[in-house]
């Protein structure tokens, strides 16, 4: 091979290969969106609808029963009381229930917070319909303002047969800290 | 070939003293510097365990902060990691593969001075964040969020050191991939290629498919701290675990980054001292192939208790449990090029064995730690850090010492003194067992890893593994008194150095000319 020739074929594979760098760091960011889809369609990283389910009329199934456990607790060291009216419910398929969570923010300033809702395990959570949530929104709290908030939900009657214990943990978030 | 011509026209007439190192272009004197760049972060690291170490000598803190404590186990990892381990084997690629192949010298010589210049600026940023507020990276070097966002003033130099490292990787990877595609000299078809080149390709690939991965990876988490984009923080709709699947897609083949380099030198140091060619050269090719294809698809395992399904757990433990059948094949092979060799045990052979044997062992605590349910009981316990430590010093770290033994006088020109050699490998593989071995057992009883105390029924094995530690740490400066020695002079090399080797860089002079292959040989 001559020096042209050699100097030619080292520069195509210079630029096949930087191509193959530019490409795996595009997909990196390509990889984001396919979690979210892949998640979406699989329900496995435990991320509910953020939009209020359709009330829709099913057939409740009473022969079946689920415990529904409650978590509650503040992102970081966000100065907020946030907790659960009950820690767990037993629940048939199929039925509306209904529960609340009692927040109230410490501070003497008005502040905004976020709820973030997940459930464990991960395969439960497409079949953990809310038609009423304080998570849809943001909720503003005054100085030492403490209420209750609703929350209105129903387990599909298509969960999974081997899932008995479901867990929904809310996590809230300072919304001026985490997002602006 | 016109970069290597113009190289024939100066020939010689390199800037003398310190200029010279930081102009080269020549494919050795990069090699030398990353190699000593190499030796020198393998002290700073060392220095860093031996404070760990330390602290863990007694239950209940005795000499740091926990955070700092934390700082050095992360500083550790990623110096050694980026520091030590990879610029040691680009090292080696840079001084051996032109000489492998037949050619004169890298085909980007510019890019290769820029690829070693890189890291000396990445390093001083890193360790620059040791006298940083809020202390240096102290959240391990898988960076997690959302603890890593805590770091302080560091946490920008972090990311942009990581950065930089992954471009001198890149670039060193793509220079070693179009040397050994263009460059070969006549009749070298890649199945006569020897097996350090061979393997140097496959990581060079691998090299550049997931360096881009990290590097999106901390951008992102440098775009979630100062730019209000949300991709692993959950109040903005991301999710931290994404951040884990896409580290460690990237982390699972940086590992066999780390180990494919040194199943090359292994196998060209075990037939050079068994006297007998190496059994079953084209399956090793295929193996590492494997290995390189089966990296791509395991990064699960890292965090088998995040919460998956178990389809996908049953699915990653399954593609886990199949590395070990190529892995097993390159075993095998090693074995059986020893079988009835007429053997001789010099320093290289000795540490080639010991890297097969103690390999061996950290190839066995993974596969246990490949089994799903089991991993639940061993995930962040000792007992990982005792096979990731036996897959990485006694793998990638004694086939780099193998590696400057067998070709130091090559590069030199002078023989190694044959006996502080010996007495350099047996010191090493007792304490390094001492060090390493009795962490098995603290991971099976549970202790947790990355915390500066621990509770008073670990003790006596803690401080075992301490003693080890210190007397492996010594012992380094040992290798270090060699290294200089045998730079400074001693018993004149042989061209061929050693009565079994083969290929093409024995039949140069030692130490070689400056430009290895000005007129490329004929490979029959």
């Amino acid at each position: 091979m001559s020096t042209s020739e050699l100097q030619a074929a080292n520069r195509r594979t210079l630029r096949r290969l930087a191509f193959l760098v530019v490409g795996m760091f595009g997909f990196v960011f390509a990889l984001v969106p396919l979690y979210d889809v892949f998640c979406d369609i699989t329900g496995l990283n435990g991320k509910t609808s953020g939009k209020p389910a359709v009330a829709a009329e099913v057939q409740p199934v009473l022969s079946r029963t689920v415990m529904v456990e409650f978590v509650a607790s503040v992102n970081e060291s966000m100065p907020w009381d946030f907790k659960p009216s009950v820690t767990r419910m037993e629940v048939h398929p199929g039925q509306m229930y209904r529960t609340s969570f009692y927040a109230r923010n410490r501070t003497e300033e008005t502040m905004v917070g976020q709820a973030i809702p997940s459930v464990t395990p991960g395969q439960a959570a497409r079949h953990f319909k809310k038609t009423e949530c304080f998570c849809f929104t943001e909720q503003q709290f005054g100085a030492r303002e403490g209420r209750d908030m609703p929350l209105l939900f129903m387990v599909d009657p298509d969960l999974p047969e081997d899932i008995e214990v479901l867990t929904l943990a809310y996590t809230f978030f300072d919304k001026q800290k985490n997002l602006n | 070939m016109s970069t290597a011509t113009t190289h024939d026209a100066h020939h010689e007439e390199h800037p003398g003293g310190l200029l010279r190192w930081v102009f080269t272009t020549n494919h050795k004197d990069i090699g030398t510097l990353y190699l000593l760049f190499s030796l020198l972060m393998f002290m700073v690291g060392g220095a860093m365990a031996m404070i760990i170490r330390a602290e863990l000598f007694q239950p209940g803190l005795q000499f740091v902060e926990p955070q700092f404590f934390n700082s050095m186990t992360t500083m550790h990892a990623l110096i050694m990691i980026f520091g030590a381990v990879m610029p040691g084997f680009v090292g080696l690629a840079n001084w051996l593969v032109p000489m492998m192949i037949g050619a004169p010298d890298m085909a980007l010589p510019r890019m290769n001075n820029w690829s070693f210049w890189i890291l000396p600026f990445a390093f001083a940023m890193l360790l620059s964040t040791l006298f940083m507020e809020g202390g240096a990276p102290a959240s391990g070097w898988t960076m997690y969020p959302p603890l890593v966002l805590q770091t302080g003033d560091a946490f920008p130099f972090l990311i942009f050191s990581v950065h930089l490292m992954g471009i001198s990787s890149i670039m060193g990877a793509i220079n070693i991939v179009v040397t050994i595609v263009n460059m070969r000299a006549p009749g070298m078809n890649l199945m006569k290629m020897p097996l350090f080149v061979w393997t140097w390709l496959i990581t060079a690939y691998l090299l550049i498919a997931v360096m881009p991965v990290l590097a999106g990876s901390v951008t992102m988490l440098l775009t979630d701290r100062f730019f209000e984009t949300s991709f692993f923080n959950a109040a903005g709709g991301g999710d931290p675990v994404m951040f884990q699947h896409i580290f460690w897609f990237f982390g699972h083949p940086e590992v066999y980054i780390m180990i494919l380099p040194a199943f090359g030198i292994v196998s060209q140091i075990i037939p050079t001292f068994a006297r007998k060619p190496l059994f079953g050269y084209s399956s090793m090719v295929y193996a590492t192939a494997s290995i390189a294809f089966l990296s791509f698809i395991v990064w699960a395992h890292h965090m088998f208790t995040v919460g998956m399904p178990l389809t996908g757990e049953l699915f990653f433990m399954y593609a886990t449990m199949l590395i070990a059948v190529p892995t097993g094949v390159k075993v095998f092979n090693w074995v059986s090029t020893m079988w009835k060799g007429s053997m001789t045990f010099e320093t290289p052979m000795l540490f080639a064995i010991g890297f097969v044997v103690l390999f061996t062992i950290g190839g066995f605590s993974g596969l246990m730690l490949a089994i799903t349910p089991v991993d639940f009981q061993y995930h962040d316990t000792y007992f990982v850090v005792a096979h990731f430590h036996y897959v990485l010093v006694t793998g990638a770290v004694f086939s780099i010492m193998a590696a400057a033994y067998y070709w130091m006088p090559k590069w030199t020109g002078n023989m190694y003194d044959e006996r502080l050699g010996k007495l350099h490998f047996w010191l090493s593989t007792i304490f390094v067992n001492v060090l390493f071995f009795p962490q098995h057992f603290l991971g099976l009883a549970g202790m947790p890893r990355r915390i500066p105390d621990y509770a008073v029924q670990f003790t006596e094995f803690n401080q075992i593994s301490s003693i080890g530690g210190f007397a492996f740490g010594l012992t380094q400066l040992l290798f270090v008194y060699i290294v200089y020695k045998t730079i400074k002079g001693g018993e004149k090399a042989t061209d061929q150095v050693w009565e079994g080797a083969h290929g093409l860089e024995w039949t140069l002079s030692s130490p070689p000319p400056y430009h290895s292959f000005t007129t490329a040989p004929e490979v029959k």
